[in-house]
């Protein structure tokens, strides 16, 4: 949730980041909350990969200052690996490994124990209701639970911050609002979260969202406030009326 | 007189029943929507349309011509753009354009009207890879592509998945002008708000057609009572909405939530006093409209 007096646990100064003379983020500075749900929206090139890349410690920036979860990007990247999560919109989990198997693999990474592992993954397969999934491949498992078990997996070391990359793509109306059910819940205890997303109505679900257009952020607030500024009904019509100007 | 008429086409892969007895027809120069998340069945129906796959069992006929017997001239009738981008990524922008032309006999020139609009957009990088393209100019070219024979029929897989709102726009913007021209187009999205933009749209689901009808009368056949309802925090109200008495769902749509009761259920004002009464803050109620998700997630848990 957010609240306008908890700590940054995403600090951007100036970010900037060329690749030879395009500039593909032109001096982005903001601030996230301690477990608030960041909407990071933008047009298809606008720069939001480039950028998301930087804070998960994947890619220097060619200038600028960032803690990402008190971290400085420059000198503390595997600290700031060790502090996140991450999901694309391509999962991350292996389809030739159980669903049991890519659990442990995940949770093995970051250091957690056989003993905890067990007891997590019963944890998880009663909350997701997925108790006779444990041992199946994950090819053979729908589409929805998939994305709910990835989603899962990227917050099994209870990280700071979760990174989710267009998380709900081709999935159906009714499990994309069972996965932000998962999200709401993830950021009530604590965690933050950063999202990307083309579905307009669920930027409605975010505490504040960005805009990016061409490389800059183009406007940053809460979607209640970012509709009355732009008169806009909904945040479809916000988007539209920003990024709209310029056509790829 | 329909141009595509499918009859009874089923389909499975191993123990997977991809396409379940579908059954419909799109009229020319209509254009048709299917509307359904991955894995219902969408690209496989689209590839036995295409020519490109078997059906096990039914019929298919494109402008009078059996998918099965007479694939050969099928092919020449229809343009088809996968839903992954399948165009040459170490040809240019200029010479996918003339493959493409060629290989169904004809040249860019001879229908440069047809793709006109399309095509000015990308013109300025026609030197550059098609590898090298950003996710919106891949998708102008594609359809650029599938239009240069100057097809009759037109069948896009998924066109805008993962582009951005604007792009989406923009894209139907370019359907509704080749539909004017008399071009039939079926076309596959998982997005709902897209249904609208359609002449008639398919829902479909795990295989099978939950319904066939123009958007407004899908609409109309929502059964039940259905109200929007907002509070200052939606994850804490979405969760109380749920424990009201005699709810048959509670769905979250952008900064509200629709509810959703069978039979009378309660007026607005018994919602706004039972959220009051856990102490929420913000609180509006009115009466709602369905729109074609409400629909949708109402066929999917009925099934």
């Amino acid at each position: 949730m957010y609240r306008q007096e908890a700590e940054n646990i995403i600090v951007v100064k100036d970010l900037v980041k060329k690749f030879g003379s395009f500039v593909a983020n032109d001096h982005l500075s903001f601030e996230v909350k301690k477990g608030e749900i960041f909407g990071f929206l933008g047009a298809n090139g606008a720069g939001k990969t480039t950028a998301i890349k930087i804070l998960c410690g994947l890619s220097y920036p060619t200038s600028g200052q960032l803690i990402v979860g008190g971290f400085d990007i420059y000198r503390e990247r595997e600290k700031i690996k060790r502090n996140i999560g991450y999901m694309s919109q391509k999962f991350s989990l292996y389809d030739d490994l159980t669903v049991f198997e890519n659990i442990r693999f995940y949770a093995g990474i970051y250091g957690l124990r056989r003993k905890v592992i067990e007891v997590r993954t019963a944890e998880l397969m009663a909350k997701l209701d997925m108790k006779e999934a444990r041992d199946k491949l994950i090819r053979e498992i729908p589409l929805g639970w998939k994305q709910k078990l990835a989603f899962s997996v990227a917050i099994i070391h209870n990280p700071k911050i979760v990174f989710l990359d267009e998380p709900t793509g081709g999935v159906d109306p009714v499990t994309r609002r069972q996965f932000w059910d998962m999200i709401f819940e993830a950021s009530h205890e604590g965690i933050t979260v950063f999202v990307t997303t083309h579905y307009m109505d669920e930027a409605e679900y975010c505490d504040r969202v960005s805009i990016m257009v061409d490389g800059k952020i183009a406007a940053l607030d809460t979607p209640e406030q970012l509709k009355q500024d732009y008169r806009a009904g909904s945040m479809n019509e916000v988007f539209l009326k920003l990024a709209r100007v310029k056509v790829n | 007189m329909s141009s595509i008429l499918v009859e009874h086409i089923s389909k499975h892969f191993k123990q997977v029943n991809a396409l379940n007895d579908i059954t419909f027809s799109v009229d020319r120069g209509e254009l048709f929507g299917f509307i359904g998340p991955d894995g219902a069945g969408k690209t496989t129906l689209f590839r036995i349309l295409t020519t490109l796959v078997l059906p096990d069992s039914g019929k298919a006929i494109v402008n009078g011509l059996d998918v099965v017997k007479d694939y050969r001239k099928i092919r020449q009738d229809i343009g088809y753009m996968p839903g992954r981008f399948s165009l040459y990524s170490d040809l240019s922008v200029e010479e996918n354009l003339n493959f493409y032309a060629t290989v169904f006999g004809t040249t860019v020139e001879a229908n440069y009207e047809l793709i006109k609009e399309i095509y000015v957009q990308i013109e300025p990088f026609k030197k550059r890879k098609a590898g090298k393209l950003s996710g919106g100019m891949k998708q102008k070219l594609a359809l650029s592509c599938a239009l240069i024979h100057k097809p009759s029929v037109l069948i896009l897989d998924e066109p805008t998945t993962g582009v951005d709102a604007v792009s989406r726009l923009e894209f139907w913007d370019m359907l509704k002008r080749l539909k004017n021209s008399g071009i039939t187009i079926l076309v596959a999205t998982p997005y709902m708000d897209e249904a609208s933009l359609c002449d008639q749209v398919a829902l479909i689901q795990d295989g099978k057609l939950m319904t066939i009808s123009t958007p407004s009368e899908v609409i109309k056949t929502y059964p039940w009572r259905l109200y929007s309802v907002k509070s200052d925090d939606i994850f804490r109200m979405l969760n109380d909405l749920r424990m009201f008495p005699g709810v048959h769902s509670v769905f979250a749509f952008g900064q509200a939530a629709h509810i959703s009761f069978k039979n009378e259920g309660p007026d607005q004002n018994a919602i706004h006093r039972y959220l009051e009464n856990k102490e929420h803050s913000g609180i509006d109620v009115k009466p709602a409209t369905a729109n074609i998700e409400d629909c949708f997630m109402e066929l999917m848990i009925k099934q």
